[in-house]
């Protein structure tokens, strides 16, 4: 069963579409990729996942739960990461924790938040305040929040945006063992097309707010005859370009 | 409503205070320097004026009281704005939170954090001025009630404008109090008011609850009907300004407010 269903999902801002028609799912231990260039709908399609921004039509499903319907019991099965939402600064790692572990309703806590840490090796920052943290660290920080109550859906905008190319791979370990590893699957979205590459099992392109393409992510650039899925992205983006600015 | 949901809105205020003396210190700091101010005015007063004429109980105690109605207000706006400043909407919102428990959190959070000011300014206003607040009897039930309800209404219309209007809206949370009280009757009786500001006196609970307080040093007795009336208008904006908060958040979701909340300004 899939972990996310969404269907011919759509977002107006007055006479603007930020997102049409747009359907796709996520299955369980699959890693899939949203790509597109800037102003594409990714974060727009994120956020309406996430309950921050109310769909002008369709459905999101999050494990066969209607998110409108049941937001609540939809949101405890979801986590999130966004280069964008960083935890308070102004309080601690474990206190951030503890948190929003009570607000997913995490059970034994205590020791959740006590083997997320030492999972992430962030032991040694429990008492630090999450705002004096390097943004690896605070990557860290905010990957050990999405999984606290073990996600059914864990979404990523940009994990590693802004992270040194070591960091940024043990990120990317981390969240391939976690598909890997359980029952949940991920929505990933990124610039970094090696990345994409490297972590991804499918991924999907979105341009204007709609999916163009979607596939397999080392074997669908030779099928739209490009070398590289960086070379695609940078086709498609241009075509966005251009088709925005006709 | 989870329990575990709202206590985490109440806990991660706690750490804030608990690990920040510039925040602990104002909570009961300037209703401190309050209590001293019009303390020594009150006594003052008393030596100029005629004989047997109290003014602490009538100008201390009111400004005991309206304190406590800011404090409380603002205990529902900074625990907010705390996550206004700290960009922490998103990481809330996009949780199985509903607007119910982030709301009642803010109100626990207020409680809690009004009555440490509240026992400061009755402590330094009995032991100093020798403010008797327990001549009230149980009239200080009604007068305190009015004005914690009333307080939270004003907080969370407060925090909805500030949702609806971006944060750099919070300047205008400030002065509400300052604004109400000529019309509420902090210290003269409402009907020294020209007519019209009697008329949105009237439509104040906290009016009956200072009026209240007048008659009661006066004369010893107090209008139940009044005070029922100040009860019953401090509930009703109590529902409306719940009300006006749920529909701001939900234009805030069909908008995108909430998503793109971290810009200065949204509107």
């Amino acid at each position: 069963m899939e972990v996310l269903s969404v269907k011919s999902l759509g977002k107006r801002y007055g006479n603007t579409e930020a997102v049409r028609d747009v359907s796709f799912e996520v299955g369980a231990r699959e890693i899939v990729g949203l790509l597109g260039p800037n102003g594409a709908g990714k974060t727009t399609t994120i956020n309406m996942i996430l309950g921050v921004l109310e769909p002008t039509s369709g459905s999101i499903r999050i494990e066969g739960v209607d998110l409108r319907a049941k937001r609540a019991q939809a949101l405890e099965r979801t986590n999130f990461a966004a280069v964008y939402a960083p935890l308070p600064g102004n309080l601690t790692v474990y206190h951030n924790l503890r948190v929003f572990g009570l607000i997913y309703g995490v059970r034994d806590l205590r020791g959740r938040i006590e083997e997320l840490l030492a999972h992430f090796d962030l032991e040694k920052f429990r008492g630090t305040k999450c705002g004096v943290l390097s943004s690896g660290e605070q990557t860290r920080v905010a990957l050990a929040k999405a999984m606290l109550n073990k996600p059914r859906l864990l979404l990523l905008d940009e994990p590693t945006a802004s992270l040194d190319p070591a960091m940024a791979g043990d990120i990317r370990k981390h969240i391939r063992a976690f598909a890997d590893g359980g029952t949940g699957g991920v929505l990933w979205t990124s610039h970094n097309m090696y990345e994409v590459e490297e972590v991804c099992d499918r991924v999907l392109f979105l341009s204007h707010g709609r999916i163009l393409l979607q596939g397999d992510p080392k074997l669908l650039p030779r099928r739209h005859g490009r070398k590289s899925l960086e070379e695609l992205f940078i086709a498609v983006a241009r075509d966005a370009h251009a088709q925005g600015g006709a | 409503m989870s329990f575990d949901r709202t206590f985490a809105i109440v806990l991660r205020q706690y750490y804030l205070m608990r690990g920040s003396f510039s925040r602990f210190l104002p909570l009961f700091l300037w209703v401190a320097i309050d209590m001293v101010l019009w303390g020594f005015l009150s006594e003052y007063l008393n030596t100029v004026s005629v004989p047997g004429m109290d003014f602490v109980p009538k100008l201390l105690g009111a400004v005991l009281l309206w304190d406590f109605l800011t404090r409380v207000m603002q205990g529902v706006t900074i625990a907010f704005l705390e996550d206004v400043w700290s960009r922490n909407f998103l990481n809330f919102f996009a949780t199985p939170l509903s607007v119910s428990e982030y709301v009642g959190g803010l109100v626990v959070t207020s409680i809690l954090t009004s009555s440490v000011g509240l026992a400061v300014m009755l402590a330094l206003a009995t032991a100093v001025f020798g403010l008797s607040f327990l001549s009230f009897g149980l009239l200080a039930v009604p007068f305190i009630a009015i004005l914690f309800v009333t307080g939270i209404s004003l907080g969370v219309l407060g925090i909805a404008m500030v949702l609806r209007l971006g944060p750099a809206s919070e300047w205008f949370i400030w002065p509400i109090p300052i604004m109400i009280s000529p019309f509420a009757g902090v210290f003269y009786p409402v009907s020294i008011l020209p007519a019209w500001m009697r008329a949105v006196s009237y439509a104040l609970p906290p009016s009956y609850v200072f009026e209240g307080m007048r008659a009661s040093l006066a004369s010893g007795t107090v209008s139940a009907g009044s005070l029922a009336v100040g009860g019953a208008l401090s509930a009703a904006y109590l529902g409306l300004a719940f009300q006006v908060f749920r529909s701001t958040y939900r234009h805030a979701i069909r908008t995108g407010l909430i998503a793109r909340y971290s810009a200065e300004s949204v509107a």
